[in-house]
């Protein structure tokens, strides 16, 4: 068990990260429009988190600038996607590739400097419950905010009304504007909420997770976020489920580095990747069989109320 | 309600599509004008460097054509899943899987005749890109495992693999701890013109674009992945095999990608090394899109990014730009094609001038 703890302590603040991704992304494609973008704006959010806190000193207020951020690019993306009816797959890769040459542009200035990011404190009782507490309640406050998110989230989509129009939306724009909804406020509301999401995510591993700014920062976390959202089926529970046996990996496959085993690093550092391919063949196979629900019904096409389908 | 409404045009026309396309370069090129005033550099001379460097003299032109051959193949292996809408993101992996398989083939089988080295290296290099893209295939036609997330991963597996043979079993002795493989001998390596770096990839990338046109237009099997793309309810009413036509366009894909990592290999580096795959399976997403799908038009798209990444180097070098506002350049323009696309599709209207537009076009 000593052995285990810290490895599962280290499996959720790595999780964490992905885990806002994740959720962000979970709101976006509830609203019909999917952002395969993430990875982009993580950077874009991670390059601004560090910066402002190295400005300020602040790391609340990085965290803050790198939500900005995440809007700011998304915007893009929405624009796009939204308004113009583009092809989400290709404008959210455009994004991705934008979002690192950008953060990568701005950031070349900083490489290898080091701030002072958020430090962990216990949580009363909680904390001191024996292997619960040293996992999950002695962790920086952004871990504690990402588990109130996701009882909020799985809270606001399914008991909500608020949520029951943003599923509504995703499911059918058609029907929910004769219903007289706002369709396309409601997707842009939700997609530049996620992009904000993911620009936390960015912000948490370089302000908190790292407390430096290094080019490519991500290795591919906002792509594995993608994955993981089909893995949690749209719902934020099962999102953290998952977060959290990506970062076990992560922090199981840093350990062993760290212990010095015979295994190379790069088949190592292979692992996470590995494993997110096994478990999305999984799931896709159960969806094929019936068990599961299925993505939301109008995901990746664009609505124009001019048009009939 | 908005002053403006979109009409969707009926049929788009060719000098329409080039249109919208060169104007949204154009204003690609404009903001990314603008984001680089906002750092300070002055566009124009950021242009011109970027024109002088990669057009002007033949070391610049020879070195645009040395990008823009893989590129021509990463645009290809991108065309084929594309046309029928599958998202093959992997052509990076697929290209180094390639590389891969003729680097193994000089370690295992080397023989001492060029054609002979030449033949096995290829047909190694399009098996294993073939097999890295049909694995997603498969696993897209079988169980509809989303591909896009499944040819990322493959990525990431391709490189880290790469690294463990390059770091372990094949790396040269002699290399002083770089991680690479000894230099190929003579006999595996492509033909190169002159003293230039120009290899005879370029031959392969063109030859396969005019192969992918008349596949597309004039064969069976083109016309099926344009039917599957556009409407595959259609497709399978009509009793096309979906699984099939997946796991070929992979494969086919993939080995065009794999084709690719052997020219990089035996055409530029000699050698395989760590890093010798930039991003050209990413930048084949833009160069397919931005040809809309047209081979022919592949191989133009290719030129003209090519100029961009070797004028990137030449910014790089003149004025201090990091080479990553190449990739910014990249992303908005992709962003101005998508946001052009609209033009092609819909006309746009007054709202006012549409109740006689579309009185007038209900009399024809």
């Amino acid at each position: 068990m000593d052995v285990l703890i810290p490895i599962l302590a280290a499996a959720v603040r790595s999780g964490t990260p992905v885990l806002y991704a994740t959720l962000g992304e979970i709101l976006t494609e509830r609203s019909g429009v999917m952002n395969l973008g993430l990875e982009g704006i993580m950077l874009v959010g991670a390059f601004a988190g560090f910066s402002v806190t190295q400005s300020t000193g602040s790391p609340c207020a990085g965290l803050a600038a790198a939500f900005a951020a995440g809007v700011l690019v998304t915007l893009v993306h929405a624009f796009l996607c939204i308004t113009m009816g583009a092809n989400q797959v290709v404008s959210g890769l455009a994004l991705a590739m934008f979002g690192g040459g950008m953060s990568a542009m701005l950031g070349r200035a900083h490489v290898g400097r080091t701030i002072k990011g958020l430090s962990p404190f216990k949580l009363p009782v909680l904390g001191d419950v024996p292997v619960i507490g040293p996992v999950f309640f002695n962790h920086d406050a952004m871990v504690y905010a990402s588990y109130a998110l996701v009882a909020l989230l799985a809270f606001f989509i399914f008991k909500t009304r608020p949520g029951m129009n943003l599923r509504a939306v995703g499911e059918s724009p058609r029907a929910s504007d004769a219903m007289g909804l706002p369709v396309v406020r409601i997707r842009y509301l939700y997609t530049l909420l996620g992009g904000g999401l993911a620009g936390i995510a960015g912000g948490y591993l370089s302000v908190v997770y790292t407390q430096m700014w290094v080019e490519g920062m991500t290795a591919g976390r906002g792509w594995i976020a993608v994955a993981l959202v089909i893995f949690s089926i749209w719902h934020p529970m099962r999102a953290a489920l998952g977060c959290y046996l990506f970062g076990g990996i992560d922090a199981l496959q840093m350990r062993m580095q760290a212990a010095g085993t015979s295994v190379p690093a790069p088949i190592l550092l292979m692992l996470p990747y590995l494993m997110t391919l096994a478990v999305l063949t999984f799931i896709s196979i159960r969806k094929r069989q019936g068990i599961l629900l299925g993505a939301p019904a109008s995901l990746g096409s664009p609505f124009r109320r001019e048009e009939r389908e | 309600m908005s002053a403006w409404r979109l009409e969707p045009r009926v049929s788009s026309s060719v000098p329409l599509n080039a249109a919208v396309t060169s104007v949204s370069v154009c204003m690609a090129l404009v903001i990314g004008g603008a984001l680089m005033s906002l750092m300070g550099v002055d566009p124009f001379e950021a242009y011109g460097e970027i024109i002088r460097g990669s057009l002007g003299g033949w070391y610049g032109l020879s070195e645009t054509l040395v990008k823009a051959a893989p590129l021509t193949l990463t645009g290809l292996a991108c065309l084929y899943s594309f046309k029928m809408m599958i998202w093959n993101i992997g052509a990076e992996g697929q290209l180094v899987a390639g590389a891969l398989a003729s680097a193994a083939v000089v370690r295992y089988f080397s023989v001492d005749s060029p054609a002979a080295m030449f033949a096995m290296m290829f047909a190694a290099s399009a098996a294993a890109g073939g097999v890295w893209g049909a694995v997603p295939g498969f696993l897209k036609g079988r169980w509809n495992v989303n591909e896009i997330i499944a040819t990322l991963m493959l990525n990431y597996i391709a490189l880290y693999l790469m690294d463990f043979l390059l770091y372990g079993a094949w790396k040269d002795p002699m290399s002083m701890g770089f991680p690479m493989t000894a230099p190929f001998p003579e006999t595996a390596r492509l033909w190169r013109f002159g003293g230039s770096r120009l290899h005879s990839g370029i031959a392969i990338a063109a030859a396969l674009s005019l192969l992918t046109w008349v596949i597309m237009r004039k064969t069976q099997w083109g016309f099926e992945i344009r039917v599957i793309g556009e409407n595959p309810k259609a497709a399978r009413y009509a009793g096309m095999s979906i699984m099939r036509n997946i796991l070929l366009v992979m494969f086919v894909s993939g080995a065009i990608a794999g084709v690719c990592g052997f020219g990089e290999v035996a055409g530029l580096q000699g050698r395989l090394s760590r890093g010798f795959a930039v991003g050209y399976g990413f930048t084949g997403v833009i160069v397919a899109w931005l040809a809309r799908l047209n081979p022919l038009a592949v191989p133009l798209v290719a030129f003209l990014m090519g100029m961009l990444l070797v004028g990137g180097d030449t910014l790089q070098v003149v004025m201090s730009l990091p080479l990553s506002s190449a990739q910014v350049i990249q992303g908005v323009i992709l962003f101005s094609i998508l946001g052009g696309e609209m033009f092609s599709k819909y006309r746009v209207r007054r709202a006012g001038a549409s109740v006689h537009g579309a009185a007038s076009e209900r009399a024809e």
